[in-house]
């Protein structure tokens, strides 16, 4: 029997008395960690190496594991343990982790699970992801590398999302021949940093994952490590003896987010939740946030009984002696310990997703069991996470860490992440793709008396603009019958949207037949033919577009009119100037015949007036130009200005 | 400090992802196989809402090739817990009398990742509990607890939604439901733990017996009805004989062993040296073949 047995699997005990082996193995308890470092660490190999020592492969895996090392692996013809761990295919043919994998292994002792998180700049988010369940985080050093930058973004990172115990593992020790004085350099040298970032205590192990020394058992080929100097525990002990979150949680105030309403009939009325932190017993005296009602617990109820208490992590519900108003999203705590109530935060902020964060536009927040609508202000500062220096920002993008400021449309009980993850962590949603596309720490509420000026608390129109990437505008034609407003018009659309701009065409075709067809042509029913275009078209602005409008409107009051709805320099009238004489000798439908006939009445420039703009921003002249260039110069104008 | 045992962390994890799910999808169900991950998701659906009975359907996804023990277990169970039984199969299947000794992989294809999708349609179902666990395969260990599929019920592994703390994200978008794994954290050793100290029953299959079997490319079958068709001079020889993992008796491998007992099925699986999985047909076809049948709708 090796060593490695004695650790994993007392395979005497389990094979000659079963059932005192599970009475041990019933009473583990559990440890979440993180893994960080990138491939060329050896973070696979050491996973890998722990899951194999641990006996978590079995022997068919073995088998398709050394068939894969043959064709894909790194290692030559020896077993390539980082193809165990790599799971998605696309990850396996490039060689590389690209999600966050959990897997679990059991000593003795503990079991564990580990979030196996790719360890590169790009995935911040998958690292951030796996740290926030985590209760220790093993940093992995390649030891001939020494501290890198990636050392310390990932240090930054476990640091920020407030994992406590933290490993140093010193990792490829054969590659420097075991050396004292390179782990000690490598040591200090990260010491430092660590102080520098807050990091109050971390453990250093000098191992090598693919040989398998200080894992399980102390090697001989370092046999400095067992000095007084150092710690002399081997990577499984200090995993083994590393507290646990929930069990410092215990310690905390109370605290139990109500998940749902438990209502069978009239005679029961709980309340199911996880408890977050503290412990409760029944004839406690309770607080319900955001309300404040109070009462006092009744029973504290499970599938198996009654309980005397209940504690963090456990999964119960609560009965209260009083019936107060309760449900989803409410936080139960112990009558003199609530929790803070508030509606304006300053939190750290990661950003997940593709598309930038858009200050001003509401998100769905997820905290503890409340989702809310909240609208995030421009950072403060975004952190390099490599240097962890403080830049300006106007937004964030993939991957980037910032401070900001946070409203949400009503008030939500909290607690700062500090004290308490599960009510001071939060996740962002958006609305439309429903995609998760951010997550925060919450640092403190944000005082009402220093409330900061909200820019916006709803997606206005300068959101929408943003989205759009595009100044909205209305192109406003003006110009005779047949002056060749809509052939214009329509050329500018096509380009525009050619460039790829979002853009909308009102027209005579479109608007006379729905909006508008209760107007006739009477001078009263031009002018309100012209303000409900103005209108729309304000409303398409609003939104965003660059709307064009293709009609005669004769008069410059009207055209006022919807200047004067829109904003400064978002209104530009184009003169299609064609003579009268032109026009009608165009006369392309037939209407200027119609109207000197006296067919048609009310026709502009035969017998109603046409009062030519006097500064329009863009002057087209259709005798001197063709439509297509026309058309070059109101889409150069419009680009250009 | 009170210090909680792994299984009761487990246990509580599992107990808030189906309250997540309750408070937040419009229509859940479980779905339920039979088998021992579906007894654990079962009995703690029972836990989450005490004293409500859960307040979803269970659903089969029958096959018609299931054990016969894996009927009687089901009916039994599904009573028991006070919940409505939906049992679907698949009706092209049936017509076509798809199985598994003439049709291969369609077999699994129709009745199930068909019959899935069909079920899950046909009630507008929008979230669907599964006893997959993540150390079963390498891809399910990268899936989320969470997990959309897509009108076309595939699974998209590259972009999936990133899980921190214990905040799930359940907002779907139209045509779009979800599959939620409440046991993603457990291992095969923890369900066998976790059925001992609850006293949960399992269909009697799991506990070595004398059975009818024969052997057919590497795989010990076992002849559970006359549907089971002989090829010429092949006699059922009785061999005791457990199974590991339960699906359709046609492609389900039994292993030879005296584990009569829960703790002697435990002390015979620490001890022991292939996974579960390698009973199960399904897996053998390439390294990937989990991933692939998953992003195609298989559960």
């Amino acid at each position: 029997m090796s060593d490695a047995d004695v650790i994993y699997k007392t395979d005497v005990l389990i094979a000659e008395d079963i059932d005192a082996y599970l009475d041990q193995h019933h009473n583990k308890s559990m440890l979440r960690f993180i893994t960080c470092g990138s491939v060329d660490d050896g973070k696979s190999t050491l996973i890998g190496r722990l899951l194999y020592d641990s006996k978590m492969i079995f022997e068919d895996q073995l088998a398709s594991l050394e068939a894969d090392s043959k064709s894909m692996g790194t290692q030559g013809q020896e077993i390539d343990f980082a193809l165990l761990v790599d799971g998605l295919a696309a990850e396996r043919e490039q060689g590389i982790t690209i999600d966050v994998a959990y897997r679990f292994f059991a000593t003795e002792k503990r079991k564990f699970i580990v979030a196996d998180t790719p360890g590169h700049e790009q995935y911040t988010r998958n690292m951030v992801t796996g740290a926030s369940t985590a209760d220790l985080a093993v940093i992995l050093i390649d030891a001939r590398q020494g501290v890198l930058t990636q050392t310390r973004r990932h240090s930054y990172l476990v640091h920020l999302l407030g994992i406590r115990n933290v490993i140093l593992a010193v990792n490829k020790m054969d590659l420097v021949d075991y050396s004292q004085d390179r782990f000690d350099e490598i040591v200090a040298d990260y010491t430092d940093f660590a102080k520098s970032i807050g990091m109050e205590e971390i453990m250093p192990i000098p191992i090598s994952g693919l040989k398998g020394d200080n894992i399980v058992t102390l090697s001989d080929t370092m046999p400095w490590y067992s000095s007084s100097e150092y710690t002399g525990t081997t990577l499984i002990n200090a995993l083994e003896e590393a507290p646990i979150n929930t069990a410092r949680m215990e310690e905390a105030k109370f605290r139990m987010p109500v998940q749902w309403v438990n209502r069978p009939n009239l005679d029961f009325r709980g309340f199911s939740g996880q408890v977050a932190s503290g412990r409760i017993h029944p004839g406690d005296a309770v607080r319900v946030l955001p309300s404040g009602k109070t009462s006092t617990v009744k029973e504290v109820v499970t599938f198996d009984g009654n309980l005397d208490e209940a504690v963090a992590g456990q999964s119960v519900t609560l009965t209260l002696n009083d019936e107060i108003d309760c449900s989803r999203g409410d936080v139960i705590t112990l009558a003199d310990e609530p929790v803070e109530v508030a509606d304006q935060f300053e939190a750290t902020i990661v950003w997940m997703t593709e598309d930038e964060m858009l200050p001003g536009r509401p998100y769905i927040m997820k905290v503890g069991t409340n989702r809310v609508s909240a609208t995030i202000t421009e950072p403060k500062y975004e952190v390099n996470v490599n240097t962890t220096e403080q830049l300006p920002a106007r937004t964030l993008g993939l991957n980037t860490i910032g401070v900001c400021n946070i409203a949400t449309d009503r008030p939500i009980p909290f607690d700062a992440y500090g004290d308490n993850p599960d009510l001071g962590g939060f996740i962002l949603i958006d609305r439309m793709t429903n995609q998760t596309v951010g997550a925060g720490l919450i640092h403190f509420a944000l005082r009402r008396a220093h409330n900061i000026h909200w820019q916006a608390v709803d997606v206005d129109r300068d959101a929408h603009a943003a989205q759009k990437n595009q100044q909205p505008a209305l192109l406003w034609f003006t110009g005779l019958s047949g002056s060749g407003k809509s052939t214009i018009a329509n050329l500018v659309e096509q380009k525009l949207h050619a460039l790829g701009k979002h853009t909308f065409l009102l027209d005579g075709d479109n608007v006379r037949h729905g909006l508008n067809k209760d107007l006739g042509f009477t001078d009263v029913d031009r002018v309100e033919n012209i303000r409900r275009i103005g209108e729309v078209a304000k409303l398409m602005t609003d939104a965003g577009l660059i709307v064009l409008t293709a009609f005669i409107s004769p008069f410059i009051a009207e055209r006022r009119m919807v200047r004067e709805m829109m904003p400064e320099g978002e209104f530009i009238e184009i003169h299609v100037d064609t003579p009268l004489e032109v026009a009608e000798q165009r006369d392309v439908k037939g209407l200027y015949k119609k109207a000197r006939s006296g067919e048609l009445k009310n026709f502009t420039g035969i017998d109603s007036p046409y009062e030519a703009p006097e500064n329009a921003e863009i002057t087209v002249d259709t005798v001197a130009l063709s439509a297509e260039e026309a058309a070059d110069v109101i889409v150069a104008r419009l680009l250009g200005s | 400090m009170t210090d909680l045992t792994h299984l009761q962390r487990l246990e509580a994890e599992s107990i808030h992802i189906m309250r997540e799910v309750v408070a937040e999808a419009e229509k859940p169900v479980m779905l339920y196989s039979v088998g021992k991950d579906s007894a654990v998701m079962l009995h703690i659906a029972r836990k989450a809402f005490y004293p409500s009975p859960p307040p979803f359907p269970l659903m089969h996804v029958d096959t018609t090739w299931k054990f016969q023990a894996m009927y009687e277990l089901r009916d039994r169970a599904a009573k028991e817990a006070g919940m409505d039984l939906i049992v679907h199969q698949n009706p092209e299947a049936k017509e076509q009398g798809i199985n598994p000794f003439d049709h291969g992989s369609v077999h699994t294809d129709m009745w199930k990742t068909e019959g899935l999708k069909q079920a899950l349609d046909k009630f507008g179902f929008d979230a669907a509990f599964g006893g997959a666990r993540r150390d079963e395969e390498k891809s399910r260990a990268k899936e989320r607890v969470f997990s959309f599929r897509s009108a076309n019920h595939r699974w998209d592994p590259k972009n999936q939604r990133p899980e921190l703390w214990k905040l799930y994200n359940a907002r779907k978008s139209k045509g779009e439901s979800i599959r939620v794994f409440p046991l993603s954290n457990w291992t095969e050793l923890d369900i066998w733990q976790y059925i001992h100290l609850e006293n949960i029953e399992i269909v009697p299959l799991y506990l070595s017996q004398p059975r009818p079997t024969v052997e057919r490319d590497g795989l010990l079958l076992m002849v559970d009805d006359d549907r089971f068709p002989l090829e010429e001079g092949e006699v059922p020889e009785m061999k005791s004989i457990r199974f590991r993992t339960l699906g359709c008796y046609p492609l389900t491998g039994a292993v030879e062993s005296e584990a009569q007992t829960l703790p002697e099925i435990i002390q015979e699986m620490l001890l022991t040296t292939t996974s579960e999985r390698q009973g199960r047909a399904i897996d053998h076809d390439q390294a990937a073949s989990m991933e692939k049948k998953k992003q195609e709708g298989y559960f």
